[in-house]
């Protein structure tokens, strides 16, 4: 507790300051094996060696961490930690200590960093909007509040979702309240400009860049269907794709919402959760065009493909979220249910692919599986872990 | 199931019961009421729940996400009724999903209740 009062005392604060003479000096390492898992329920960071499948250390003193989600600094060297209560932390994943934190809202979702690594921008439900930061000192530069005017309505803050890092320190986000999606334009960080594309679609959830940095797209609740952005055109505008993927049925309830980012994209093809159908649709990323749908065990939040685009696995919504499906792409049939433990929350593929690591939170468990075999490789007790976060998001354009 | 076992259950429900009261009355002398329909070995796992799984949009704490916050100050001057019935058949238009598939309407007046008095915590994991 000692080392938090002293940090709030602190706020942010340059990495370079020496906290306290507490944190171990580790010999020089690499990180390429590091990752972490959120501990959520204790608001503490789980560190992983992904190479020798061990726990090797436990960061504390990181917040409500229930939907925390992380970043890596470009050295892969730094995990930067979005809290739920707004807490924005940079942890050393070297020195395994916590070398910044500010609080910089009331509720937070997540975060993204710029493809240059200089810049961290947090997005968050209240006060609406998108921050940004030093990467390096955690300093605020910008404060974009998401702003809005609904016919006949006063002017209010939007929940912001969906945030990705693009090109040219650019970053994109959508904002759940306005039907809108924005893109900001950080070349120079403390005069942000702003292009704002209206009526995109009703109540977007959550959005993905593609690997390449071309499309946005965004998943819609309020309607069937997502919203895709050519960030290539001259001037960017939002299209409906998948339109009307429900034909008019009754919506199954979604007792959580799904989940989009790059790992959507296998080869040509994305794989898309439906919102309110059991379904995984299957869009061809030339065209548009739903080229086919995937009945599965429950609603998909995470659909994710294997670095190597062989394989798709999905998780679901309670109350199925003991399982985990495995979907071929060249048939495009399921080849494998798996059940690693009640309420399977995460997975996170290591860097080339060779296994997963998926996180069962009620189980207090984290499976490593062989991606051929389906073999369980190891299992980490760890309390009730949600997020799984390798360094290898480092070098990857929208993670 | 073995006797034991059950007596086991048993002791360990009304073990977290009586740590839910004792919060609920540090609010409220009334404690919580038991309903019919809500069996005492069901709550650990009611409240698991909506810490948890409806935690993944209003919090963990409650504090509100994509939902909004459900702690006893915000939720002070609102009914029980309406929040059972938000709970149990959910709120068109926005993303609060009918729970009816999964608590019984019993349940859902009993977690409205906790609400209003400040939601009990779940017990500390032990092993670690």
């Amino acid at each position: 507790m000692k080392r938090r009062s002293a940090l709030a005392l602190l706020g942010a604060i340059p990495a370079a300051a020496p906290l306290c003479g507490c944190a171990t000096t580790a010999a020089p390492a690499g990180t390429g094996d590091l990752g972490v898992v959120v501990e959520r329920a204790r608001g503490t960071l789980a560190l992983v060696n992904t190479s020798s499948r061990t726990l090797l250390a436990e960061i504390e003193g990181l917040g409500d961490l229930s939907h925390a989600s992380v970043v890596f600094s470009r050295d892969g060297a730094s995990a930067y930690v979005f809290g739920r209560d707004g807490g924005l932390s940079k942890v050393n994943l070297l020195a395994r200590r916590i070398d910044a934190r500010v609080m910089q809202a009331g509720n937070s979702i997540g975060g993204a960093i710029s493809t240059d690594g200089t810049l961290v921008a947090a997005q968050n439900y209240a006060p609406g909007g998108v921050k940004v930061f030093d990467s390096r000192t955690l300093a605020l530069l910008a404060d974009i509040p998401a702003r809005f005017e609904a016919a006949g309505e006063a002017p209010r803050l939007s929940r912001v979702v969906g945030l990705v890092d693009l090109p040219g320190r650019r970053f994109a986000f959508s904002l759940f309240d306005a039907d809108a999606i924005w893109i900001a334009d950080l070349s120079d960080a403390t005069r942000p400009v702003i292009t704002k594309l209206q009526g995109v679609g009703r109540q977007p959830y959550d959005a993905l860049v593609t690997p390449d940095g071309r499309y946005y797209i965004a998943g819609l609740f309020g309607e069937d269907g997502l919203a895709l952005v050519d960030l290539w055109d001259d001037v960017p505008k939002a299209r409906r794709i998948l339109a009307g993927y429900g034909r008019g049925e009754q919506a199954l309830p979604v007792y959580k919402m799904p989940h989009l980012r790059g790992w959507a994209v296998a080869g040509r093809h994305a794989y898309l959760p439906a919102i309110g159908r059991h379904e995984v649709l299957v869009v061809d990323t030339e065209t548009w065009a739903e080229v086919g749908r995937i009945a599965v065990a429950g609603q998909p939040v995470f659909v994710m493909a294997q670095p190597d685009a062989r394989q798709v696995w999905v998780n679901f919504a309670l109350p199925d979220y003991d399982r985990v499906q495995v979907i071929d792409t060249l048939s495009r049939r399921i080849v494998q249910t798996l059940s690693p433990g009640k309420a399977v929350l995460h997975m996170e593929f290591t860097p080339r692919g060779e296994a997963v690591w998926i996180s069962s939170r009620d189980a207090n468990r984290v499976s490593v599986i062989d991606t051929r075999r389906f073999e369980t490789l190891a299992m980490l007790d760890i309390d009730s872990p949600s997020g799984v976060f390798f360094t290898s998001r480092a070098a990857r354009l929208g993670f | 199931m073995p006797p034991w076992v059950a007596l086991a259950k048993l002791c360990l429900a009304a073990g977290v019961l009586g740590l839910a009261a004792a919060q609920a009355a540090a609010h409220d002398d009334a404690g919580p009421r038991a309903l019919p329909g809500v069996r005492a070995d069901r709550e650990p796992a009611l409240i698991r729940m909506v810490r948890q799984d409806c935690g993944s949009c209003h919090g963990m704490q409650l504090t509100g996400g994509l939902g909004p916050p459900l702690t006893r100050e915000v939720l002070a001057d609102k009914p029980v009724a309406g929040l059972a019935a938000t709970i149990y058949a959910g709120r068109p238009g926005t993303p609060m999903p009918p729970w009816r598939a999964l608590l019984s309407e019993a349940e859902s007046t009993w977690i409205a209740e906790q609400l209003l008095r400040g939601f009990p915590d779940e017990p500390r994991r032990q092993t670690r």
